[in-house]
């Protein structure tokens, strides 16, 4: 599904990934967890073709991603800020993102679900955040693709929206999709996750399920699981 | 005419840069989504040149209309004049996006939209002076046709004052000028140099959209 070789990536004098391989096959949702400034977004948007690695292949499906836009009709992307044109209404732009894809959308029974019916005439720079992410993913979730990648999907939900986004990724992982998921709430990872990519210094840490890495660390949290790792590396 | 020549370029440099860094949002929605780049970013420069250049050419064109111009001779001279103006929209939006794509900074972004209006509008021109003052012993028509095409607002101001059979005013060096601009062949190497003028800036918009990292 992806195949990622020896991807090297800095900004500026910032090294952000340091030739990371890895390779994501079949369904199940992976988890990619590092602390902050590990290179999550950054793998993430590479993969998008947003962000341009200096080495490296990429490929999504057997085809080489660079330079090419057409396997992102197969990604649904969920963008870690939810950062929209603020002069838009929201019905404006579910109305443009589905024109633009030209795919059947489900976006009815997702509106529903997150109760944005009263916003839908709303300009988006009037929501707030917890809104405006409900509506990213609306965008995210609505259309039907083999592949989902949610970058920090959790920020600023509500609980009872945070059950509905489990649900849907639930959903989803049934039928067989894969997705790919960067948090930093464990307690999701721990319930969620069929495997977890560890990122650290630009470098893939370790991969494996969930309960592997609590077994390498000895412990039977996850959260104390990952602190130790951490903890381990500075030392 | 003065005031097309000078300030339809400000009013393109400024919409240009504050246009792609208020968007960058949507740029950023957008690049997520199945379209090629290069569609998103010449997309971008085109609606605003476009509305840019309708907003100048309705805007002059319906008062000058019910003034009565189209039953005047000086049709094709406005005319010219519109023509002019819409093709310094377009280079200086190209050059404010290719600014705006540059620098992340949205200060320094402005900052330097601002000096490179400022530079061809006023300092070019006094360069240009100058350096006419500083040689006047030589040969000078040449030269000052060659500079005069490596600014497109002089390149413009030129082409419409020549139009207006005001170049008797500017003496031997006017007469030379009269006889690139005033004939057909001069008139076509102008546009010409203004499509050129255009297509590169465009073409680094396309450059630079296809390597920069979002």
């Amino acid at each position: 599904m992806i195949e990622i070789t020896d991807l090297y990536k800095r900004f500026g004098k910032v090294k952000v990934l340091d030739g990371v391989s890895l390779e994501i096959n079949g369904g199940g949702v992976f988890a990619v967890l590092g602390p902050n400034g590990s290179g999550k977004t950054t793998l993430i948007k590479s993969i998008l073709g947003m962000v341009i690695p200096q080495a490296g292949a990429i490929h999504v499906n057997e085809q080489h991603v660079k330079g090419q836009w057409q396997y992102r009709e197969d990604i649904n992307y969920l963008p870690q800020i939810a950062r929209f044109p603020e002069n838009l209404s929201v019905k404006e732009l579910i109305g443009m993102i589905k024109n633009l894809r030209g795919k059947k959308a489900n976006d009815d029974a997702l509106i529903e679900l997150f109760g944005l019916e009263e916003f839908m005439d709303k300009k988006l720079g009037n929501l707030s955040g917890g809104t405006k992410q409900k509506v990213n993913l609306v965008l995210t979730f609505m259309f039907d693709c083999p592949l989902l990648i949610l970058d920090e999907p959790t920020t600023g939900l509500d609980p009872v929206s945070l059950i509905h986004l489990k649900e849907l990724i639930q959903k989803e992982k049934e039928a067989g999709k894969t997705i790919l998921i960067t948090t930093h709430i464990m307690d999701f990872v721990d319930s969620m996750a069929d495997e977890i990519v560890f990122l650290l210094e630009g470098n893939i840490y370790f991969k494996g399920t969930v309960a592997e890495l609590k077994k390498k660390s000895s412990k039977n949290e996850l959260e104390h699981a990952i602190a130790t790792i951490l903890t381990e590396q500075n030392d | 005419m003065n005031i097309i020549i000078v300030l339809t370029p400000m009013i393109g440099t400024i919409f240009g840069v504050m246009y792609f860094y208020s968007s960058r949002e949507f740029t950023e929605l957008l690049l997520a989504q199945p379209i090629r780049r290069t569609t998103i970013f010449l997309g971008q420069y085109l609606g605003v040149a476009l509305s840019l250049t309708m907003s100048l050419v309705l805007g002059l064109g319906i008062p000058f209309l019910i003034y009565g111009i189209a039953q005047s001779s000086e049709i094709w001279n406005f005319g010219l004049l519109l023509l002019s103006g819409a093709f310094l929209t377009f280079i200086f939006v190209a050059v404010a996006a290719n600014i705006a794509l540059m620098h992340e900074n949205k200060i320094k972004g402005f900052g330097y939209a601002i000096f490179i209006w400022l530079f061809m509008a006023v300092i070019y021109d006094g360069l240009f002076l100058i350096s006419l003052v500083v040689f006047e012993d030589y040969p000078l028509d040449k030269f000052s046709l060659f500079a005069t095409m490596f600014n497109p607002i002089d390149l413009s101001r030129i082409l419409i004052l020549l139009k207006l059979d005001i170049s008797a005013l500017l003496g031997y060096t006017g007469a030379i000028f009269q006889k690139f601009f005033g004939t057909n062949t001069g008139m076509f190497a102008s546009i010409g140099v203004l499509l050129v003028w255009c297509g590169i800036p465009v073409f680094f918009i396309k450059r630079i959209s296809e390597k920069k990292d979002f």
